[in-house]
């Protein structure tokens, strides 16, 4: 028993004492950091198990045929569970949204930045205002559409143009273009 | 709590005598809500409302463990299982509005005992830490209300939902991943809807237990009274009990009455119509509005409406609107007034009453549209309402002439006759 005890605990009384750094120090910082480690490693699971999910994920594009929207006429569909507003803009709209000098917007983006390119009657932006996510209104026949003729978010009044740019009130951003391509002439397909 | 006076307890069946050794759980609640806490005589009836707040969150837990046997926390029948709650569960409707008025009522209860606080001087040294943890609680509470709204899937639930998940979305950089990783997706639907249940269920008992840590840094310095004058003999405390649980017993029956009549009359009252639509991701109600206890708070978010410096107006509002209550985690370090009481500090008094006043404003405000004239009246009672906290207080503590103190609560009680000069303990 003398020995084991003796055995158990060298660096007590060992003569390597003296400088202050034992044997068993080194397995106390090499025990403790792999449990640590493991402990932390733990924590990837319970944190991504939060974010969105496969399924969530596969929804997250979708086609539209858009061949019988009219000049002027815009239409809500489904992205991700959120509303996607596709407007064909009048030729009036589209002289309108070119007519604003860019620099003097909130957010600074000319129409030719928001549409595709020999498509820019095709203005397909998120339903989503950029202040805290309401729909706005516009897009159905006889919705408002504010005072500068694109979009309104009746929740706390932000005020969106023909380019969907944000013009008045407390949103920050211009509505999100959402990524998109044209499989052909009538359909597109977002995201 | 332990002045020396303190009743002890002195099991006499043998059968407590026994179970006293082995695990003093009667010994526990006796020198913590009986005979053996000594509280000060002189408590008004603005110290009821700590017990009638742990009433409303055991009416919370009992009613939602209930709710929860008969819900789905499914997006495509959550609001379905909400209504065959009200119309085929057995009493299901008395237990669901007993859950949503008990949510108001459990606000209504804090609102008070938090304003007590303010007034009476309860956070000051030695009681800082209960004031701290009941900051805590009360964030708390908020999200557990904020989650359990948007269970029934209504459309003032959804978008409820969404506009506050929304609001981490302002953060700089990481705002948007934030805010889809809370949600669990781009937009509130089934993962959102499913957690928010579980931790709606499990919140609650986290509240329960902050709450005994509440009670246990109570039990150390003692209740405040409305002197503020600390207990300095044993005429100046009662027992616990009998005193103070017939007290509470009467204000809870007073209390019950109110929440009766809520729950049986006007259940739907403080409720929004728009919340027994189902929820509709394509189609936002004309006014957003949360419950009326975040009123107030919302009304400081939608304050700010202009970008200040290269910081957006969004990001300002929310940051205000957190920074609202993270304040009153600051309150003991800012008030630096050694008398507690406000009965005996006549400009504070007077702040006070304003400080009240200015938060039933916004809280109006934050009930309206945001629109002239609520945008300007909510952006002067945003303001004072910080500098409340940040000029008013620090400054009043520094010039105020606070009047004259009792020497104690037993003389504040029995004025400076005979019977009060009852000499020190001793």
């Amino acid at each position: 028993m003398t020995d084991t005890a003796v055995a158990d605990n060298p660096a007590q009384s060992g003569p390597e004492s003296g400088d202050g750094v034992r044997r068993r120090d080194f397995i106390y910082v090499a025990a403790t950091s792999a449990a640590g480690v493991g402990a932390a490693s733990v924590l990837i699971p319970l944190v991504s198990q939060m974010a969105p999910s496969a399924d969530v994920l596969a929804e997250s594009s979708t086609e539209l045929d858009i061949g019988s929207i009219q000049p002027g006429q815009a239409i809500k569909a489904v992205f991700r569970k959120q509303p996607v507003f596709v407007r064909r803009l009048t030729p009036k709209e589209i002289a309108e949204a070119k007519a604003v000098p860019v620099d003097s917007l909130r957010d600074p983006q000319s129409l030719e930045d928001r549409t595709k390119k020999g498509k820019e009657e095709w203005l397909i932006t998120m339903g989503v205002c950029t202040h805290l996510g309401c729909v706005p209104l516009g897009t159905g026949e006889g919705e408002v559409k504010g005072e500068f003729g694109g979009y309104f978010c009746p929740c706390h009044g932000s005020v969106y143009d023909t380019a969907a740019r944000i013009r008045k009130g407390p949103a920050p951003k211009n509505l999100e273009v959402p990524p998109y391509e044209f499989t052909s002439d009538t359909v597109v397909k977002i995201g | 709590m332990s002045f020396p006076w303190a009743n002890e307890y002195k099991p006499s069946h043998p059968a407590m005598v026994w179970l006293d050794e082995k695990l003093p759980l009667p010994r526990f609640v006796f020198n913590a809500v009986g005979a053996g806490y000594p509280v000060p005589r002189n408590l008004n009836y603005m110290y009821n409302f700590g017990v009638l707040a742990g009433v409303c969150l055991m009416i919370q837990i009992i009613t939602g463990v209930v709710l929860a046997m008969h819900y789905a926390a499914n997006t495509g029948v959550a609001f379905d299982s909400t209504e065959h709650i009200m119309r085929d569960v057995n009493w299901g409707w008395l237990l669901r509005y007993a859950h949503a008025n008990g949510a108001s009522a459990f606000f209504v209860v804090v609102y008070f005992h938090i304003f007590r606080g303010f007034f009476y001087g309860s956070y000051k040294a030695p009681r800082e830490m209960i004031w701290l943890i009941g900051v805590l609680i009360f964030l708390l509470m908020m999200a557990t209300a904020f989650m359990g709204y948007v269970l029934p899937w209504g459309q003032m639930s959804y978008w409820g939902a969404k506009v506050i998940t929304g609001l981490f979305g302002a953060i700089p950089l990481v705002g948007e991943p934030i805010q889809t990783w809370l949600l669990g997706g781009f937009a509130p639907d089934q993962a959102a809807l499913n957690r928010f249940f579980s931790l709606h269920f499990l919140l609650p008992f986290v509240i329960l237990g902050v709450v005994i840590l509440h009670i246990w840094a109570l039990h150390i310095p003692g209740s405040t009274n409305p002197t503020g004058v600390e207990v300095k003999q044993e005429s100046d405390t009662v027992p616990f009990h009998p005193y103070y649980t017939a007290k509470d017993g009467f204000g809870l029956g007073v209390f019950l009455i109110f929440y009766c009549a809520m729950v049986f009359f006007a259940p739907n009252a403080l409720g929004h119509p728009d919340n027994y639509i189902p929820a509709n991701p394509m189609q936002t109600p004309a006014h957003i509005v949360p419950e009326w206890y975040f009123w107030p708070f919302y009304a400081i978010l939608r304050a700010f409406t202009q970008d200040f410096l290269f910081i957006p107006a969004k990001l300002l509002g929310v940051l205000a609107m957190f920074s609202s209550i993270l304040v009153w985690f600051l309150l003991p370090w800012l008030d630096n007034s050694p008398v507690r009481s406000g009965h005996f500090r006549p400009t504070f008094k007077k702040f006070f009453w304003l400080l009240v006043v200015d938060v039933a404003v916004l809280g109006y405000c934050g009930g309206s549209p945001a629109e002239e004239p609520y945008v300007i009246i909510s952006q002067i009672a945003a303001l004072y309402y910080f500098a409340h906290f940040f000029i008013v207080l620090p400054i009043v503590s520094m010039i105020e002439k606070p009047l004259p103190l009792p020497f104690s609560i037993t003389e504040s009680v029995l004025g400076k006759d005979d019977a009060a000069t009852v000499a020190p303990a001793e």
